[in-house]
């Protein structure tokens, strides 16, 4: 699998990505990427927006980086076919471009989230989950100011008949509840797939959940069934 | 030339921050604040040949600004107001 991982000002997480990628991937790095560049590497698999305050969160989330030059070219690969991990801003990102519906919005109790929650696996007809269970429940982490997932109601809708909601955040038995909602998202979604689940986008960080040191191994099935699709 | 463009969340979009303040009002004894949406307001210089087209021309190119970067129209509004 080659993967790159894109790099803008102000994103934190683009280390903890590549070290996540590298453990599924036979020890290969992820090529990094630079916001400023107007091309990609040829061949690429896997296109990662990764987390931070890209552009000091100026305007609204994501919307600088959305217009960044290197994005140009991430829309057309997206377009052609190319798989893409949106984490957190790069959620954030992708929404802003229109690779994703919707838009993240600040959290209702406007308070920055930082603690583990647990999400419901909504779907494995997908590259990105396919190693997990439909229902199960994971453990991961979040980090976040504007993860308030906002859509009309008919493109939920459209998206529940599509089977393009990724995750919910739940319980820890997998009951997805307006308790359960942890920051106003609409239907508890965390996470979302475009229209030919090429696209991920999703708000928790699973690549926080991929070292049995550290944080849990909950979020490696996500690189692996990424890993074992695209090589 | 000056153009502002106010930007303001949808009818039917929760606006959390505008509900703290709300809160805060009534805190400060404002009881009679029923409800309070932020929006924000951007204000744009212009300058060189678009500055000197006719108006309409002008407006047409602020609202694609509008349209391209200033709002989200997923969640946002927007209105354009020419001053000078």
């Amino acid at each position: 699998m080659k993967a790159a991982i894109i790099t803008f000002p102000g994103s934190n997480r683009e280390r903890d990505m590549r070290m996540a990628l590298t453990r599924v991937n036979n020890g290969k790095a992820p090529l990094d990427v630079w916001h400023g560049d107007s091309d990609l590497p040829q061949g690429l698999d896997l296109i990662v927006l990764p987390g931070g305050f890209s552009y000091g969160d100026y305007l609204r989330v994501g919307a600088m980086a959305a217009n960044s030059p290197i994005m140009r070219a991430v829309k057309a690969r997206a377009d052609a076919g190319t798989r893409v991990l949106a984490v957190c801003n790069g959620f954030q990102i992708a929404c802003e471009a229109g690779l994703l519906p919707g838009a993240l919005m600040t959290n209702a109790g406007l308070q920055f989230i930082c603690k583990e929650v647990n999400l419901r696996i909504e779907t494995t007809q997908s590259e990105f989950t396919q190693k997990y269970r439909k229902g199960q429940t994971i453990r991961v982490p979040v980090a976040h100011h504007d993860g308030n997932y906002t859509l009309d109601a008919d493109s939920v809708k459209q998206l529940e008949d599509e089977d393009r909601i990724a995750f919910r955040y739940a319980d820890g038995l997998g009951n997805v509840a307006p308790e359960t909602n942890l920051n106003g998202s609409v239907s508890n979604i965390a996470g979302i797939y475009n229209a030919k689940k090429t696209v991920l986008g999703l708000m928790p960080h699973p690549e926080n959940a991929t070292d049995p040191v550290c944080g849990g191994t909950d979020g490696l099935g996500l690189f692996e069934s990424i890993a074992e699709s695209l090589s | 030339m000056k153009a502002r463009v106010h930007v303001s969340l949808k009818n039917g979009v929760l606006d959390p921050q505008g509900k703290a303040i709300g809160h805060a009002l009534h805190g400060l004894g404002f009881k009679d604040v029923a409800d309070v949406r932020q929006g924000k307001l951007i204000e744009l210089e212009l300058t060189g040949a678009l500055a000197s087209k006719p108006k309409a021309e002008i407006e047409a190119a602020v609202k694609e600004m509008a349209q391209k970067l200033l709002a989200n129209t997923v969640i946002e509004n927007f209105s354009v107001e020419l001053v000078g």
